[in-house]
């Protein structure tokens, strides 16, 4: 019964995202939290100077995500993610919003079968995504380090 | 200066970054799940055909906080692992995603027993 | 008494004796804020969860529609009713702490059309009063459709705001002065292949348009016989679908609303305007009752709409179909 006219009429005719002011705010809450995470580099670079560059990056994703968790947490987070979209989405904070809002959301079906089980039903994907490249370019780089 | 500079950088390319994703959201109705795990893709790739730490050196942490930093680390991991042995290619670029899952599961735990999930507000 | 294809006209007179509406307390800032019985402070409602929040919504609106004519459960025929989690869980739960028999119903956002159609069929027959009752809750709809509340998800354009609140009317034989249920147009299940579950206004507007269509054939009125032909939930673009649709087909409805466009006020920013199976019942008995009873309005052409889709279908690529049921109700002076 599928009908191709109608789809088009409602493909013309459905309302836009508004668009700049959208991007407008992705463009400014991602950069913000990446100077946040930059200020943090910055403090744990001078209050830790004999911590190697990579120990450092991982400790400063770390406090992130609990910021992003701590946000979640008391309410915030889903306030700023419903103006700034992508800003909010694609720093690692909101990797650590799609982990605590279902554990949050789950909570009511008990601890361990609520939320522990359904702690990963956002982020489950970006694991698996994650743990399979890790696979794939490390057997990469094997193979290639065979050849020289 | 440079520092401020830095910082600029880091405003811009991590806006940009995020703004790529916002035009994704716009156009194709992706949703969160979908549009972190292709940044995370996106980030492994850049970091395997090894135009990731040029981009890093510019940017910062407007490349590295965005989800590519973490594909990035992935990669990284599994790079230095394949210089030891197979096992060490295979497990070593979990072992970067460490930091960042033990965070995030533990203050997702934690946060979740403190705090209630709510309703939006019109 | 059946009416061409779809329609029918009851043959006992079917009073909807009394209506009770309790909303949010978002909704009790929208358009219809004097108009509610009842308005929650919170949407918790004192309850352990959203999903018992609801449950407790229903017992609670269906208690107090009794309660306003003195009617007691034990009188009541049958409730009637539904709502859109898994299970029909609040209609179920709620009606168990009243001893009267039950009967659970889904039609998505539809169900409320279609519990009034086939209650009034069962009161023109042999039973003496019928409960209907339908309710959403924001929270509830939000964990079963979508994402987890706290999730930084930005809302599409296109999207509706699940409405939270309930309504239940009781439909009885007993003559009075009240607004008494016609007749229906049952609706058929129409799919035009739209896959996008944001904008479930489109999905629904074509079943919208055959149903109300189908009705003016079969009855051979014509839309302005009726003061206000009013659908469920399509939100603003869907109203406008439906309306350029009916005008296809050679209708023009200018006394065309929608419940879901109508309930939030324009600074709420709850994009389309609302939607879910307590959207048209809240209305209903909020607002179209009240004026009904009033007699501003008359003839009342009432087209609850529900798309037809579970999050599955939706990851699976299914399009949505939808579904709408017309009744119609008027006031006799």
């Amino acid at each position: 019964m599928e009908d191709k006219q109608y789809i088009e009429y409602v493909h013309a005719n459905a309302q836009k995202s508004a668009h700049v002011m959208t991007l407008v705010w992705a463009f400014l809450v991602g950069g913000v939290i990446c100077c946040i995470g930059q200020g943090f580099g910055d403090i744990f670079a001078l209050v830790l100077p004999d911590w190697e560059k990579s120990k450092i990056a991982a400790l400063v994703s770390m406090t992130m995500i609990f910021l992003g968790a701590f946000l979640t947490g008391v309410g915030v987070y889903d306030k700023l993610g419903a103006k700034a979209g992508g800003g909010s989405i694609v720093p690692i904070t909101g990797f650590a919003n799609s982990v605590a809002s279902p554990a949050m959301e789950f909570n009511k079906e008990g601890i361990v079968l609520g939320m522990m089980a359904k702690m990963f039903v956002v982020a489950g994907p970006i694991i698996v995504a994650g743990t399979v490249s890790s696979v794939v370019s490390g057997l990469i780089y094997w193979i290639v380090g065979l050849f020289n | 200066m440079d520092i401020f500079l830095g910082y600029v950088k880091a405003f811009a390319i991590g806006g940009l970054v995020c703004m790529i994703a916002q035009i994704l959201i716009n156009k194709t109705k992706m949703t969160s799940a979908r549009i972190l795990v292709l940044f995370l893709l996106v980030g492994v790739f850049l970091e395997l055909v090894g135009v990731f730490k040029y981009i890093e050196n510019f940017a910062g942490a407007g490349i590295t906080i965005p989800i590519t930093g973490f594909g990035s680390t992935i990669v990284k991991g599994a790079k230095e692992g394949a210089k030891i042995g197979l096992f060490e290619a295979l497990t070593y670029g979990f072992r970067n995603m460490a930091a960042g899952l033990t965070a995030a599961i533990f203050f997702g735990f934690i946060f979740a027993l403190i705090f209630k999930s709510h309703s939006k507000k019109v | 008494m059946r009416q061409g294809k779809q329609t029918y006209l009851l043959d006992n007179k079917v009073y909807i004796q009394s209506a009770y509406s309790l909303a949010g307390p978002y909704e009790a800032k929208g358009n219809f804020r004097q108009y509610f019985d009842c308005v929650m402070q919170d949407d918790e409602w004192k309850c352990k969860s959203h999903e018992m929040a609801e449950i407790e919504m229903q017992r609670f609106v269906i208690g107090e529609c009794l309660a306003k004519v003195n009617v007691s459960p034990l009188d009541c025929g049958a409730i009637m009713g539904g709502d859109l989690l898994n299970q029909i869980v609040p209609t179920s739960f709620s009606a168990r702490d009243f001893h009267t028999p039950f009967m659970g119903l889904y039609n998505a956002c539809a169900t409320f059309g279609e519990a009034l159609a086939l209650a009034s069929t069962l009161v023109s027959g042999d039973f003496d009063k019928v409960v209907c009752c339908t309710s959403s809750h924001y929270a509830t709809a939000e964990r079963q459709y979508r994402f987890p509340l706290e999730l930084g998800t930005q809302p599409t354009p296109e999207s509706q705001w699940t409405v939270t609140g309930s309504g239940a009317v009781l439909l009885s034989k007993k003559p009075g002065k009240y607004p008494q249920v016609k007749g229906y147009t049952i609706g058929r299940v129409l799919d035009f292949g739209l896959t996008d579950p944001n904008n479930m206004g489109g999905a629904m507007a074509p079943a919208a348009a055959n149903t109300i269509v189908t009705h003016f054939r079969d009855t051979g009125r014509s839309p302005d016989y009726y003061d206000m032909i009013i659908t469920g939930d399509l939100g603003r673009f869907g109203r406008e679908t439906l309306h350029y649709l009916c005008k296809k087909e050679g209708y023009v409805l200018d006394n065309l609303n929608d419940c879901g466009s109508m309930v939030y006020c324009e600074e709420q920013k709850a994009g389309q305007g609302g939607s879910g199976a307590g959207c048209c019942s809240l209305v209903f008995t909020a607002y179209l009752y009240k004026k009904l009873i009033e007699g501003s309005l008359k003839k009342i052409l009432f087209v609850p709409t529900g798309a037809m889709l579970s999050k599955d279908s939706a990851l699976q690529g299914e399009s949505i179909p939808g579904i709408a049921h017309a009744v119609i109700i008027e006031m006799e002076d």
